[in-house]
């Protein structure tokens, strides 16, 4: 099938027909085109769905100590509530869920930073690397805090956008030094966070770090978590809350909180208040889905319908090349290799027009309603992939017939 | 080199069914050059097509080169086409996209000749064929008795043990066809077993036996001393 004497008949076929060989080729590249736009559009409107209704993660919990309302076992009401680390390391060993991200915080309310002439106060907070993907923060340069800065403790900052334009203005920060309430920091990272503005005023490091110069011991303020996404909202409701309640449960016995003290632990459980998120992405995933596939769909029916023509057209040549000794098995295996290679590449141009296209404008669509459109590769690939086995499907047919013609019936054709 | 009986084909045309080969028994020894005449819808082209394994007889035996030719299916009539035949066809039949040289080379890939030793065979039998300065051109480039030189070195290229032509000159005028024929004489003279359809007497008179056919049986078979086409060229 492979071998380099069929290759050199392909490239000689196709180059002697250009013109239907471009032909294909336009019809296969515009539909993966089309298809790749779509995908982009539809990614982009969910996007722009889930930063008007969520600015953290749908689907992250989290809970911060608080004030105790009530006495009891003997304590009195007005206690303060005070995680420590270990609260967090207890609370992944005793889940019964895997767990996507994870990370405790550790935050300074007010912490003056500096750099050359400009200063400005701003949030500080102690995270793992996990934190960047609970708060749906994305790196504009640099990256963010890795697993190493946590394991050194090593003194370097993400800082966000708003940030970043107080202190820099137009200057790239990385590997810049900033002074944050007398302590030399390295800014190894930009973020912006879908949060907004606000969100954007926060220098992270850390936790490490955080704990050691601004924190005492191993305080923390809360811990986060997001469990895997599942597409079925009553299914995921149920796991986040199983999952939570038994850090309560464990969170109260070792506090001693009443049972029916409400203000002792604060719990945010984010998916609790996405119910239309998840109808509203569940409907549009179906929908682009289904033209998706529609459009794979004339993908193919494009394919075979080319290939039908192009065993008809060469209906004769096929007669030649049997009464020279071509056996049945070759006809089909040359008129499917050269239409799965006409195919492959000029599904991958399309492809990559598509992706170019999307990279090239979508950071300047400026509308509420599509925000970072965009295709995953895989999917993409993918789709160029199925298109292929598909048109050889199709294929398959039309140039089984032109094997099985007769000879001399193949002659006869003009 | 070819031996048949009692030979029977019939065509389906609608309900009916139309008897064109009725019993042919009919035998060529190596070397020979024959002729296959008749009149339009006698049965030639029939005859020589399931010579050239392209369409099956209904009924009776066909030997090629020692090997009964039966119940064959598609890969392997291919194969022994490939391996024992040469075709001329009356309208040239030449792939319109190939140069002159990828034409004749075309059997040697089905032979599974490595490129090199195809390119270098096809040019040594256009050089026979006397277009050697021919070989970049494309079929629509070239006249008629150009065509049909590159089919005939197309048909010699894979070495075959009998070339079988139907109406090889059917498509040219007078003098072309008796260069063509000259270029045929000259193939028999070297070996090569050659069976020509033709309704054209005096192309006939250029072979060395003449098998007439009549309503799908031979009426006559008999061997002659074949003019020279060089001496009319
Ligand atoms: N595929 C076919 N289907 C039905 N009838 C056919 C078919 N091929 C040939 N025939 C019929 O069979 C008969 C013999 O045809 P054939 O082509 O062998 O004649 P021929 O002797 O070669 O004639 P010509 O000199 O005109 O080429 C004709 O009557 C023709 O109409
Ligand atoms: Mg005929």
């Amino acid at each position: 099938m492979f071998s380099l004497e069929r290759w050199q008949e392909i490239f000689e076929t196709i180059g002697k027909n250009k013109l239907r060989t471009f032909l294909t080729g336009v019809s296969v590249a515009s539909g993966i085109f089309i298809l790749v736009i779509l995908l982009g559009i539809g990614e982009g409107m969910q996007n722009g769905v889930e930063v008007q209704f969520q600015r953290d993660a749908e689907n992250k919990v989290s809970i911060t100590g608080g004030i105790t309302s009530m006495g009891y076992g003997g304590l009195n009401p007005g206690r303060n509530i005070q995680l420590v680390l270990d609260d967090f390391y207890t609370a992944v060993q005793n889940s019964d869920f895997e767990i996507e991200f994870q990370s405790p915080l550790y935050r300074v309310w007010s912490g003056l930073a500096s750099y050359g002439n400009e200063s400005g106060s701003y949030r500080l907070e102690g995270v793992y690397a996990d934190y960047q993907f609970l708060e749906k923060a994305s790196i504009i340069e640099g990256r963010y805090i890795n697993p190493i800065d946590q394991e050194l403790g090593t003194k370097n900052v993400v800082i966000g956008n708003r940030v970043k334009k107080d202190l820099f203005k137009d200057k790239s920060p990385i590997g810049e030094f900033i002074t944050v309430s007398g302590v030399k920091f390295k800014v190894v990272g930009v973020f912006t966070d879908p949060g907004g503005e606000r969100s954007e005023t926060r220098i992270f490091m850390p936790l490490k770090t955080s704990q050691r110069i601004f924190g005492n011991g191993e305080d923390i303020r809360s811990i986060s978590f997001t469990l895997p996404k599942v597409a079925d909202y009553d299914l995921a409701l149920f796991q986040s809350q199983e999952f939570v309640n038994k850090i309560e449960r464990q969170l109260r016995s070792k506090y001693n909180i009443s049972p029916l003290d409400n203000s002792a632990l604060y719990i945010s459980n984010n998916i609790e208040n996405t119910k239309e998120i998840y109808t509203i992405l569940n409907t549009m995933k179906l929908f682009f889905w289904g033209v998706g596939i529609a459009t794979l769909f004339a993908g193919i029916i494009g394919v075979s319908n080319i290939m039908l023509i192009i065993v008809k057209e060469r209906t004769k040549e096929i007669g030649i090349r049997k009464a020279l000794g071509a056996v049945p098995m070759s006809i089909v295996g040359m008129v499917l290799h050269e239409s799965i290679f006409v195919t492959a590449i000029s599904g991958m141009f399309g492809l990559i027009l598509g992706l170019l296209l999307l990279e090239s404008v979508g950071p300047f669509i400026d509308t509420e309603f599509i925000v970072n459109p965009e295709v995953n590769f895989n999917v993409a690939v993918s789709t160029v992939i199925i298109l292929i086995i598909a048109g050889a499907i199709a294929g398959f047919f039309p140039a089984w017939r032109g094997a099985k013609i007769k000879p001399i019936d193949a002659l006869r054709d003009e | 080199m070819i031996e048949i009986k009692n030979l029977h084909k019939s065509y389906k045309v609608g309900k009916n069914s139309l008897h064109v080969l009725k019993g042919i028994n009919f035998s060529v020894k190596e070397g020979e050059l024959v002729s296959i005449m008749g009149s339009s819808g006698s049965g030639k082209s029939t005859l020589l097509n399931i010579l050239g394994m392209l369409d099956e007889a209904d009924e009776g035996s066909y030997t090629l080169d020692g090997v009964p030719i039966k119940n064959l299916n598609e890969k392997l009539a291919a194969q022994y086409r490939n391996k024992f035949l040469g075709f001329i066809f009356q309208s040239f039949n030449l792939i319109n996209y190939k140069t002159a040289l990828d034409n004749v080379a075309l059997p040697l890939y089905y032979q599974g000749l490595p490129r090199g030793e195809r390119m270098e065979r096809a040019m040594s039998y256009l050089e026979k064929v006397g277009l050697a300065d021919w070989s970049t051109h494309l079929p629509n480039e070239l006249s008629g008795g150009q065509k049909q030189r590159v089919a005939i070195a197309r048909a010699l290229a894979s070495h075959p043990k009998v070339l079988l032509a139907d109406e090889l000159t059917g498509a040219l005028d007078t003098k072309t066809s008796y260069e063509i024929m000259d270029l045929v004489q000259q193939i028999n003279d070297e070996g090569k077993t050659i069976l020509v359809v033709t309704h054209e007497e005096d192309i006939a008179q250029m072979t060395k036996r003449i098998v007439n056919l009549k309503d799908g049986v031979i009426i006559d078979d008999k061997k002659i001393e074949p003019i020279r086409a060089s001496a009319h060229v």
